[in-house]
C-alpha cells in the first residue's frame, strides 16, 4: 500500500524545497559575486583609461555667410563657444554660432579710427589681444569680451569691445611711415611692439607706461631700436612677453634678443627651409618656447632653444612631414601644445608636438581657409573660407598621451635632448606636461629588486631550515612569530624605515657592510666550534635548535659591527663616510635611499615568502626524504638532491607572491624615499614607484582630466602586473598540490 | 675541514642563522616601537646646563632628549672650535628646552665639552600648555584672581591648574555641544529651505516658518555665548610668572595650561601616577598643535568605527561566497576563475584599490547620490567626496579574500559525516548549511573577521584617497539627527603616523608621539591577530577530536 504523506506536509515541504533553491540561487549568486568584484576593478580601470587612447575628433557643427568676408582681419570665439566674432577694419561682428540662431548677428560694433588701417595683428590667443596699425605709425589694441550675468537665474552673455590702452592711437614708428606689418607682446607695465614699416624700416619698438601722479593717467615713454635683416621681412612674430623676436625673410628665421630695450641683439640665423623648399609661415606654440615652421612641401619642423656648446641656440627638434603642398598657416592652441595646419584647399590638420602625433587631418570646408581660431577651451573653432564662416567641433581631451610619449623618449621643451621625464604638474597654465612612465616603471623594478635582493636570501632560507630542520615544538612557535610580521602595517615599517632606519644607516653606513661580511663568517665560525665540542655536551641540546644558539651570536655581532662603525669611519674614511662617498667617489648620496628601501621593504616581503616557501618545503612527501636518507644520502644531500627539487615550483610561487607584493608596496616606498622619479640603479639614491606616485599625485589631479587618467593607468598597470604574478604562482602552486597528492 | 664542508653542516647553521635573523628583526622591531612609545609618558627629568663656550656663557633648561658621538673631524670642518679638546670624537647632546616663542629653535645640540655644570633643581617646573608646547622654568610668582600670592604656592598653583582645565573643558563642551548643535541645525534649515525652493515649493507661509525657527535658534545661542565668554573670562583670570632659562620674568596664563609637574621632585610613585595620567589623555583627548602633541582619540574613533562599518559589510559576502565555493560550487571553470579572482583580490596592491574606489565608488557612485538626492548641497558635495562609508566599502573589497578564505578553511574542517547526517535525516542543504554548517564554522568566520579587521586598521594607501583626514573637525557619530553621518571624513591611526611623521612642521617634536602611535596600533594589530591564530588553533584540535 502506498502511502502518501499529509498534506499540510507537503505543503511545507515544497516551501521548503523552495527555499533551498532560492538559497542555493542566491549564495550561488554571492560566490560569482567575488568575480565580478575584480572584473569590475579591471573594467572601471580600463574605462577611465580608455579615453586618453582615443583619436580626436573634428565635425563641422554649422556654417552661415558674412556680408563682409573681405574686409575680415580676424574671427575668434568667447569660452563656452556659443558667441563668435568677426574684427574688420571699420567693425566688430557678433554672431550666435551655436542652436537655432547660428548666423545672426548679436551686436555688430563700428570701430572708428582717425587715421587709415594699414596692418592687423592679433596677440598670442590666450591673450585675446587685437591690434590695428595705422598709415601714421600708431596703433591701437582692441580687445572682444564678454560681460556675462544671470538675470532670472540664465546665464547672459554681453558682447563688448574693450580699448585696453585707451582709443586714440600710440605712435611706435617714431618717423611716422605707415605701419605695414607688427606683432606685440605686453607684460605689467609695457608693450612690445615689432614693426615693419611701409620703407622696409624693422624696428623694435617698448612703450613703457608710467603713472602721472596728478591726473593718475597712464603716460607711455616710447624707445625704438632698429633691427637690420638682409632681405625684405615676409613675417614677424614677438613672443607674448617681448623677449624674443622673430623675423621671416626669404627663407631665414632671423632671432632677436630683446629682452632688454638697450641691448637688442641678432642671436641666431636659422637657415630653416628644406633642400628645393621654401618657408611658407610660422607660428609660435603656446609657452612661446617653440617656434613652428612651415615649409612648402608640407614639412612642418618645432624648433626650440636648447643647450648647445655655443650656448643656447634654436635647434631644429622634429618634424611632421605631411606631404601636403598646399599648406598656409598654422594656429596653435591656448595652454597645450596642440597646433592646427590650414592649407588653400580647406583641409584641417591637427598635431600635438609632444607625442609627435598627427591627431586628425581632413577636409572641412570647400575653398581656400583663410582665417582660423580655436576657442579658449580647446573644443569647437571657427573657419573662415570665402565669405562662409564655419564652426567645427573638435573633441581632443588627450592629445597628450600616444603610445611614445608613455614609453619612449621625448625631446621636451629646453632638454638638451630626448630623455624619460615624468613632471606632470606645474604653476602655470602652458606648462608642456611630461607624462612617461618610464622613470617610475623603472622606480618600481628597482625598489622591488633591492627589497627582493634582501629578503629571498633570508626568507628561502629561513623557510627550508623551519621545514626541514627545526624541531615540531619550535616551529610552533617560530612559524606564527614570523607571519605576525606579515600583519604589521606597512605604514609603521615605513615610518620606522624613514625616521629610524634611514638616520641610522646614514651615519652608521660601516656598520651595514661589517655586518654584511661578519654575519655569515661568524656564523660559520660558530658551526666550526659546535662541531669541535665533544659529543656528550653537544647531546644535551636538542636537534634543530641552531637558530636558538644562534640568536645571541647575531645580536652579539650586530653589537659590535655597530660599536666598530665610527672607529673604522675614522680609520678608513676620515671620519665621515657620507662625504667621503658623495666627494671622492662622486656618488650621490640621499638619505633616503635604496638601501633603505631594500631593507624596509624586504622586511615586509620576508613573511610573504616564508610562509608560502615553509609550506612547499614542509608538505614534501615525508617518505621521499627518508627514502634518499635510508639510502645513505646525508641531511643536506637529501634537502638539495630531493626536498628542493620537489619543492621548487612552491619556491618560485613564493618569490612571485613577494615580488607581486614588493611590486604594489606603497607606503614603505613613499616613506623611506624621497619619491623622486630619477633613473639611476645607485644603492645610495632614491626612486618614486608607480603605487607612491599615485598616493602623491592622485589627490591634486583634476578628475577627468589626463593627468588623473593617466594615474588610473599607473594604477591599471599595477594591476596587471601583480595579476600576472600572482596567477602564475597559483598556478603553479595548484600544480604541485596535485603533484604531491599524487606522490 | 672539507669533509666538513660537504657534510653540509654549514649550510644548515647558515639556514638557522637566516631564522634567528628574521626572529630577532621581528622581536627588535617590536622591542623598539614599544620602548620608544611606553617611554613617551615618563616624566623625564629636567636639567639645567651651565654652558661655557669661549668667553660666552649660558644656561640651558630642558629635557635630554637624544645623545650622540660626532667625530671631532666633522665638527672642526664646520667651523666649531673645540679649544684643547684632545680626543677622536666628542659626544653632545640633544635637548628639547621648549620654550617655543621665546626661543629660536625648541631643540639644541650642546657639546659635552661646552658644559661647566649641570643640576637638576626639585623647583624647575614643567608647564603643559595648550600651545607652543611645554614651558620650562622656576615658578615665582602665582596670580589669583589677578592680586599675587605669597606662599603656599606650589600647593595654589596645582589648585588653579586645574580649575583653569576645568573652565576650558566647560566651554569645549559648550562650544561642541549645544552651540555645535545649533549650527548644525541652522545649516539643515538652510538645506530644507533650498530643497523646496528648488522643487517650487517654497511658500511665503513656510518661508516665514523657517525664519522663525532660524530667530528662535540664534536667540539661544545669543544665550550659549554669553555664557561662554563668561567661562572664557573666569579661564582668563589667573597666570604663573615664571623665570625661564634666560633669566627672564615670563607670564603665563593659566588658560593655556594644562598640567604643571616638578619632575625633578617627583618619587618612583608619583611618576608612575603621572605615567598613567599621561597614557589616559593620549588615549582620550584630541590632538593638538597640529596633531604633533595630545591625544589620539578621534584617531582611534575614526579607524574602529570605519573598520565595523567594513565589517558589517564584508562578513555576509565574505561567508556567502566562502559556502558557494565550499559547498555548492561544482568543478567547472568558473569556480577555478573565482578561486584565481580570490587569489587575486588578496594580491592586487591596496593602492589599486584606493583608486577603483576614488572613481568609482566616491565619484561614480557619490555623484549619482548627489544628484539624485541632494541636489540642495550643490555645488558642495556629500556623499560625492571621500568619506567613511566609501573607505568602509574599499576595505571590504580589500578584505573580502581573507573572509573567504578563513571561512572556507573553517568549512573543510568540518567532517562530511556530519552533513550526511543531517541530509539523512531529511535536511535539505540549505537547512543543513544554515543549521548546522554555520553554527560550526562560526569560529572560523570569526577568524576571517578578526584578520580582516587587523588588515583593515593598518592599511593607509587606499584610506588616503577615499576618506582619511588629517584633522577631522568632527566624529562621524555624533548628537545631532541623524547621528551616524556617513559622509563624513574621518581620522585614522595608520594615517595619522604618516601625517604627523612626515607631513608636520616639527618632526622632531613629534616624533615621540609618533612612536606612541606606532605602538597602539601595532599593539590592536598583534592582539587581533594573536586572537585569531589562537581561536584558529583551539578549532583544528576541536575537529580533530570530533574526526577520531
Amino acid at each position: 500500500m502506498t502511502s502518501h504523506p499529509p498534506k499540510s506536509n507537503l505543503n511545507t515541504d515544497r516551501s521548503r524545497l523552495i527555499k533551498d533553491k532560492l538559497a542555493k540561487y542566491s549564495i550561488s549568486a554571492g560566490g560569482t559575486l567575488v568575480l565580478v568584484a575584480l572584473l569590475l576593478i579591471f573594467f572601471y580601470l580600463l574605462y577611465v583609461v580608455q579615453p586618453i587612447f582615443e583619436s580626436a575628433q573634428v565635425s563641422v557643427r554649422n556654417s552661415f555667410v558674412t556680408n563682409n568676408a573681405a574686409s575680415i582681419r580676424a574671427v575668434g570665439m568667447e569660452e563656452q563657444s556659443e558667441i563668435g566674432y568677426t574684427l574688420a577694419n571699420d567693425k566688430v561682428d557678433f554672431y550666435h554660432i551655436k542652436g537655432e540662431k547660428t548666423g545672426q548677428s548679436i551686436a555688430s560694433i563700428a570701430l572708428t579710427f582717425e587715421n587709415q588701417v594699414t596692418a592687423f595683428a592679433k596677440s598670442a590667443p590666450h591673450q585675446g589681444l587685437y591690434a590695428y596699425g595705422f598709415d601714421n605709425g600708431g596703433i591701437v589694441f582692441v580687445e572682444p569680451s564678454f560681460a556675462v550675468s544671470f538675470p532670472d537665474n540664465k546665464r547672459h552673455i554681453t558682447p563688448e569691445v574693450k580699448f585696453p590702452y585707451g582709443q586714440t592711437s600710440m605712435q611706435v614708428v617714431e618717423s611716422g611711415d605707415a605701419i605695414k606689418q607688427f606683432a606685440f607682446g605686453n607684460d605689467e607695465e609695457s608693450i612690445f611692439v615689432l614693426a615693419l614699416s611701409q620703407n622696409g624700416e624693422l624696428s623694435f619698438n617698448q612703450l613703457l607706461g608710467e603713472e602721472n601722479f596728478m591726473t593718475e593717467e597712464i603716460e607711455w615713454t616710447l624707445e625704438s631700436h632698429q633691427l637690420k635683416v638682409e632681405n625684405t621681412p615676409d613675417e614677424v612674430m614677438l613672443s607674448p612677453d617681448g623677449t624674443r623676436a622673430f623675423v621671416r625673410a626669404a627663407n631665414k628665421v632671423y632671432v632677436f634678443d630683446t629682452r632688454d630695450i638697450e641691448e637688442v641683439s641678432l642671436i641666431q640665423v636659422l637657415a630653416a627651409n628644406q633642400e628645393n623648399a621654401n618657408l611658407v609661415s610660422m607660428q609660435l606654440l603656446a609657452g612661446a618656447n617653440s617656434l613652428m615652421l612651415v615649409n612648402d612641401n608640407g614639412e612642418i619642423s618645432q624648433w626650440f632653444e636648447v643647450n648647445t656648446d655655443n650656448g643656447r641656440e634654436f635647434t631644429k627638434v622634429r618634424a611632421f612631414e605631411t606631404k601636403d603642398t598646399t599648406l598656409s598657416a598654422l594656429y596653435s592652441e591656448f595652454y597645450r601644445r596642440t597646433f592646427f595646419s590650414v592649407n588653400s584647399n580647406g583641409e584641417l590638420g591637427l598635431y600635438y608636438t609632444t607625442s609627435e602625433a598627427e591627431l586628425w587631418r581632413g577636409q572641412v570646408v570647400d575653398g581656400a581657409i583663410s582665417m582660423f581660431a580655436i576657442s579658449p577651451r580647446s573644443n569647437a573653432a571657427m573657419v573662415l573660407s570665402s565669405d562662409k564662416i564655419t564652426v567645427l567641433e573638435i573633441e581632443n581631451e588627450h592629445p597628450e598621451v600616444t603610445w611614445s610619449a608613455l614609453w619612449q623618449e621625448v625631446w621636451y621643451e629646453g632638454y638638451p635632448g630626448p630623455d624619460y621625464i615624468w613632471q606632470s604638474t606645474s604653476a602655470s597654465d602652458d606648462f608642456e606636461s611630461k607624462l612617461s612612465l618610464i622613470p617610475i616603471s623603472f622606480g618600481t623594478i628597482k625598489a622591488a629588486l633591492y627589497a627582493m635582493l634582501f629578503a629571498v636570501p633570508i626568507a628561502l632560507s629561513a623557510a627550508i631550515y623551519t621545514a626541514y630542520f627545526m624541531s615540531p615544538e619550535l616551529r610552533r612557535i617560530i612559524k606564527p612569530t614570523v607571519e605576525i610580521m606579515e600583519a604589521l602595517p606597512t605604514v609603521i615599517l615605513g615610518f620606522l624605515a624613514g625616521l629610524w632606519l634611514a638616520p641610522m644607516i646614514e651615519s652608521h653606513l660601516p656598520a651595514i657592510v661589517l655586518l654584511l661580511i661578519l654575519l655569515p663568517i661568524s656564523i660559520l665560525l660558530v658551526a666550526f666550534i659546535w662541531q669541535a665540542i665533544p659529543q656528550s655536551i653537544r647531546h644535551r641540546i636538542p636537534d634543530g635548535s641552531h637558530s636558538i644558539i644562534l640568536m645571541p651570536v647575531v645580536i652579539l655581532v650586530g653589537y659590535f659591527s655597530f660599536a666598530m662603525s665610527p672607529l673604522l669611519e675614522l680609520w678608513m674614511f676620515d671620519g665621515d663616510v657620507r662625504r667621503y662617498i658623495t666627494n671622492d667617489l662622486g656618488i650621490t648620496f640621499d638619505q633616503r635611499n635604496s638601501l633603505v628601501v631594500g631593507i624596509a621593504m624586504g622586511f615586509a616581503v620576508i613573511p610573504t615568502i616564508f610562509s608560502i616557501a615553509e609550506d612547499a618545503v614542509f608538505s614534501v612527501p615525508k617518505h621521499l626524504s627518508n627514502g634518499s636518507l635510508a639510502l645513505g644520502a646525508t641531511q643536506w644531500q637529501t634537502l638539495v638532491r630531493v626536498v628542493l627539487l620537489t619543492a621548487s615550483p612552491g619556491i618560485f610561487s613564493a618569490v612571485m607572491m613577494g615580488m607581486g607584493r614588493a611590486v604594489g608596496e606603497t607606503m614603505i616606498v613613499l616613506m623611506a624615499t624621497g619619491n623622486t622619479p630619477i633613473m639611476d640603479w645607485s644603492i645610495f639614491q632614491g626612486m618614486r614607484t608607480l603605487a607612491a606616485n599615485i598616493a602623491v599625485e592622485m589627490p591634486e589631479s583634476e578628475v577627468g582630466s589626463t593627468h588623473y587618467r593617466i594615474l588610473f593607468l599607473a594604477a591599471f598597470v599595477l594591476f596587471v602586473f601583480t595579476f600576472m604574478f600572482n596567477t602564475i604562482a597559483e598556478f603553479v602552486r595548484q600544480r604541485l598540490r596535485e603533484k604531491y597528492s599524487s606522490l | 675541514m672539507k669533509q666538513w664542508f660537504k657534510s653540509g653542516s654549514p649550510w644548515i647553521w647558515m639556514t638557522g642563522g637566516a631564522v634567528s635573523i628574521s626572529l630577532i628583526s621581528v622581536i627588535g622591531l617590536l622591542a623598539l616601537i614599544a620602548g620608544r612609545g611606553l617611554g613617551y609618558f615618563w616624566p623625564a627629568e629636567v636639567t639645567e646646563f651651565k654652558i661655557e663656550r669661549g668667553a660666552q656663557s649660558d644656561t640651558v633648561i630642558g629635557e635630554i632628549y637624544d645623545r650622540e658621538f660626532v667625530p671631532v673631524s666633522r665638527l672642526k670642518d664646520a667651523g666649531v672650535d673645540l679649544g684643547n679638546f684632545q680626543g677622536e670624537e666628542v659626544e653632545r647632546l640633544l635637548i628639547k628646552t621648549g620654550n617655543r616663542e621665546y626661543v629660536d629653535l625648541d631643540f639644541r645640540w650642546i657639546l659635552t665639552t661646552d658644559i661647566k655644570s649641570q643640576s637638576n633643581p626639585a623647583d624647575l617646573a614643567v608647564l603643559e600648555r595648550s600651545k607652543n608646547g611645554n614651558f620650562y622654568g622656576y615658578v615665582v610668582d602665582v596670580e589669583k584672581d589677578g592680586v599675587m600670592l605669597i606662599d603656599n604656592k606650589r600647593t595654589e598653583l596645582a589648585e588653579l591648574v586645574e580649575r583653569a582645565v576645568s573652565y576650558n573643558d566647560e566651554a569645549l563642551d559648550l562650544q561642541n555641544g549645544p552651540i555645535g548643535h545649533i549650527n548644525y541645525e541652522l545649516e539643515r534649515l538652510r538645506l530644507k529651505e533650498k530643497a523646496l525652493a528648488l522643487k517650487e515649493q517654497l511658500t511665503n507661509e513656510i518661508a516665514a516658518d523657517f525664519e522663525a525657527q532660524r530667530e528662535a535658534y540664534r536667540q539661544e545661542y545669543l544665550v550659549l555665548e554669553k555664557e561662554l565668554f563668561a567661562l572664557r573670562k573666569k579661564a582668563k583670570r589667573d597666570a604663573v610668572i615664571i623665570k625661564d632659562m634666560r633669566g627672564e620674568l615670563v607670564r603665563v596664563p593659566l588658560y593655556q595650561v594644562l598640567d604643571v609637574t616638578f619632575p625633578n621632585d617627583m618619587g618612583i610613585f608619583s611618576k608612575l601616577g603621572h605615567y598613567f595620567k599621561q597614557l589616559g589623555k593620549f588615549l582620550s583627548d584630541d590632538p593638538r598643535e597640529a596633531n604633533t602633541e595630545g591625544g589620539v582619540f578621534p584617531a582611534i574613533f575614526g579607524t574602529v568605527f570605519m573598520v565595523m562599518l567594513m565589517a558589517v559589510i564584508v562578513t555576509p559576502f565574505g561567508v556567502i561566497a566562502a559556502i558557494y565555493l565550499h559547498e555548492y560550487a561544482a568543478k567547472n571553470s568558473i569556480t577555478k576563475m573565482i578561486r584565481i579572482a580570490v587569489i587575486n583580490l588578496a594580491g592586487v596592491p591596496s593602492i589599486v584599490y584606493g583608486v577603483f574606489g576614488l572613481g568609482f565608488f566616491v565619484y561614480m557612485l557619490g555623484g549619482s547620490i548627489d544628484q539624485l538626492f541632494y541636489p540642495e548641497a550643490a555645488p558642495s558635495p556629500t556623499f560625492g567626496t571621500p568619506g567613511v562609508l566609501w573607505s568602509a566599502l574599499t576595505l571590504a573589497i580589500l578584505t573580502l579574500p581573507v573572509v573567504i578564505v578563513s571561512t572556507e578553511e573553517g568549512l573543510s574542517r568540518i567532517p562530511s559525516s556530519v552533513r550526511q547526517g543531517s541530509l539523512a535525516l531529511g535536511a535539505t542543504k540549505a537547512e543543513t548549511i544554515w543549521r548546522i554548517i554555520v553554527p560550526m564554522a562560526s569560529p572560523a568566520i570569526m577568524t576571517g573577521l578578526i584578520l580582516a579587521v587587523a588588515r583593515a586598521a593598518g592599511e593607509v594607501a587606499p584610506l588616503m584617497l577615499v576618506g582619511v583626514v588629517k584633522m577631522a573637525p568632527t566624529l562621524p557619530v555624533d548628537m545631532n539627527f541623524p547621528f551616524v553621518h556617513l559622509d563624513r571624513k574621518f581620522m585614522h591611526l595608520g594615517f595619522h603616523i604618516y601625517d604627523v611623521g612626515f607631513q608636520s612642521p616639527n618632526v622632531e617634536a613629534a616624533r615621540p608621539l609618533v612612536y606612541a602611535t606606532a605602538f597602539l596600533l601595532v599593539t590592536v594589530i598583534v592582539a587581533l591577530n594573536i586572537t585569531a591564530i589562537a581561536i584558529r588553533n583551539h578549532l583544528r584540535e576541536k575537529f580533530r577530536s570530533l574526526e577520531h
